[in-house]
């Protein structure tokens, strides 16, 4: 027992430390099983964590989900390809855009359609301002499971801003249904890209701001910092993708690397983790690669906003979707939460034969055992908010 | 490097793995006593070096159940997509959840929707639905049951409608 308690008080290599903890005898019968969730408040929904603990320690950790399966992919097989757009849209509820511009991307290459520069640049506008609604729930979750409660509200005020602009643009606050396969639901209303560049204009100041308050904390610091270690090989072995892959170092960005919907003409930065506030791949990292990829959205859409070109929205909008080519492809985009990716097959029908969703949250959970325990259980709190998961995004 | 060339560099160390032009993505056939080979020869060869599994995807077809695999190499930034056939009546495959961990909770689920079987899987449980449940829903004839637990199970898929001529 003295081992795993002096354990838990070094702080070390998290592999390391799980090695000696699975390897430690339970002579007295101290372990005990604890069930975190479904219902807990620091689990961003519908999550089970199984923790086998001792003390405070958690030696062994199972998650379970399948909570908040609502049959994606069954529905998919059933309805004609325009009308998964809304459901793609439920899949991660609080990055819509981006979940939707994954799918219609899929079905664009399937059937062979090529946008034309202004849809293409809307949708990069769109799916930057979703991409900053999304981190700033992120980064406000995150510091209220901590127990940081005056940024939560700070940041959930700067999102209403972001959800103002696309309610105006589409008509909904949350699930769009914007972005539709060849084009647009509509043009841009009338003075919006004004309200957008006053957007930006008004939200840059904010990010040192968000800094002074929550970033430079020592609280915040302590809490985070040199916890949870993510090391980029375990990062990749088990698929862990979008800000939380960045966070542990590895400079990978679909955007940058592999780039869709013309993402190659813009210029902005990869973030990635530099274990500033401990070691890379820490809570502390994974909090501010997203922070510093707000800055980089904001810049992409200013660009985006200085070339936008006139065209029509809705001219490569197929005029039936009731033949479809045969084949099959699997495309992957960059989305708030990691890779959101879709292996499309279609049989020529006017539904798709099957469609599978790839999500970034789904295998950051699967990466949970392999880097979480040794931790404390306060400490799990933080890594389960700071790797960020949506639990629509990994039920499907 | 293109799936063609390394169709070859598959062939050429022994393997079968026909080469097939879908479109747009095309794939590579590969006889299922075959995969831990083939699997291992991808992430081990240099000049190859798939080190990651973007996707892993269960498909039902009317007479076979088939298992896609979507590789990718951070190395050389190359993809590949990899087929594996199992009939109806013995959906069992190899698990490559050794050699690629993302592999683990995919093919879960892949066992738990599609109902393939997954040899040598470290933890082969059901992920998505209950443990208890009966029968695999992305089935194309799953039917699914009338109760559970006592709890009427009410399906109402919805239905695709007309989109232009």
């Amino acid at each position: 027992m003295k081992e795993i308690r002096e354990l838990n008080l070094a702080l070390g290599p998290t592999a390391e430390k799980w090695e000696l903890l699975r390897n430690a005898s339970d002579p007295f019968g101290e372990r005990m099983t604890l069930q975190m969730g479904p219902q807990h408040p620091a689990t961003h929904g519908v999550l089970r964590l199984e923790l086998e603990t001792d003390g405070e320690a958690v030696t062994r950790l199972t998650p379970h989900i399948g909570y908040l399966h609502r049959c994606f992919e069954k529905v998919a097989e059933n309805v004609s390809y325009p009308q998964i757009v809304p459901y793609a849209d439920r899949l991660d509820y609080v990055a819509a855009m981006n979940m939707s511009l994954g799918y219609v991307l899929t079905v664009e290459k399937l059937m062979g359609i090529e946008v034309n520069e202004r849809v293409k640049t809307i949708r990069v506008i769109c799916a930057e301002l979703n991409r900053i609604a999304s981190h700033l729930i992120a980064l406000a979750t995150n510091a209220l499971d901590i127990g940081a409660w005056t940024p939560f509200l700070l940041l959930f005020q700067e999102r209403e801003h972001v959800l103002d602009l696309l309610e105006e643009l589409s008509g909904a606050r949350l699930l769009y249904n914007y972005v539709c396969i060849g084009g647009l639901a509509f043009d841009l209303p009338e003075g919006w890209t004004a309200k957008v560049r006053e957007f930006c204009d008004y939200f840059d100041p904010k990010i040192p701001e968000l800094n002074d308050l929550l970033s430079n904390n020592k609280i915040f610091i302590e809490r985070t910092g040199n916890v949870g270690v993510l090391p980029p090989d375990i990062a990749i072995a088990y698929g862990v993708t979008g800000p939380n892959l960045r966070g542990s170092g590895v400079k990978w960005d679909l955007r940058k690397d592999e780039p869709y919907s013309g993402y190659e003409a813009y210029d902005f930065e990869v973030q990635v983790g530099t274990g500033e506030m401990g070691q890379v791949g820490d809570c502390w990292d994974r909090y501010m690669v997203r922070v510093r990829e707000m800055e980089q959205s904001v810049k992409i859409i200013r660009q985006a906003l200085d070339r936008l070109p006139e065209g029509d929205v809705k001219e490569k909008i197929p005029r039936s979707f009731n033949k479809m080519p045969v084949g099959e492809c699997y495309v992957r985009t960059e989305a708030p939460r990691g890779e959101i990716g879709f292996y499309l097959v279609s049989d020529g029908k006017k539904t798709p034969y099957r469609l599978k969703a790839r999500s970034g949250c789904f295998t950051a959970i699967s990466a949970l055992p392999a880097f979480a325990p040794g931790c404390l259980i306060a400490d799990l709190v933080a890594i389960v908010a700071s790797i960020d998961i949506v639990l629509g995004e990994v039920d499907r | 490097m293109t799936a063609e060339k390394i169709s070859q560099r598959l062939l050429a160390a022994g393997v079968t793995a026909e080469f097939k032009p879908t479109t747009p993505d095309p794939h590579l056939e590969i006889q299922r006593e075959e995969l831990l080979q083939v699997a291992l020869l991808l992430r081990n060869d240099p000049d190859l070096a798939f080190d990651s599994l973007m996707c892993l995807s269960g498909l039902d077809w009317p007479n076979r159940l088939e298992v896609v695999y979507n590789l990718f190499s951070f190395k050389h930034r190359h993809k590949i997509t990899l087929k594996v056939r199992c009939p109806k009546d013995n959906p069992i495959v190899p698990s490559v959840a050794q050699i690629w961990p993302t592999a683990n909770f995919h093919e879960r689920e892949a066992y738990d929707l599609i109902g393939v079987r997954f040899e040598g899987h470290p933890d082969p449980r059901r992920i998505l639905l209950p443990d208890d449940w009966e029968g695999h829903p992305l089935r194309k004839d799953y039917q699914p049951p009338e109760f559970w637990h006592d709890i009427p199970v009410t399906v109402q898929l919805p239905t695709a409608i007309d989109e232009g001529n």
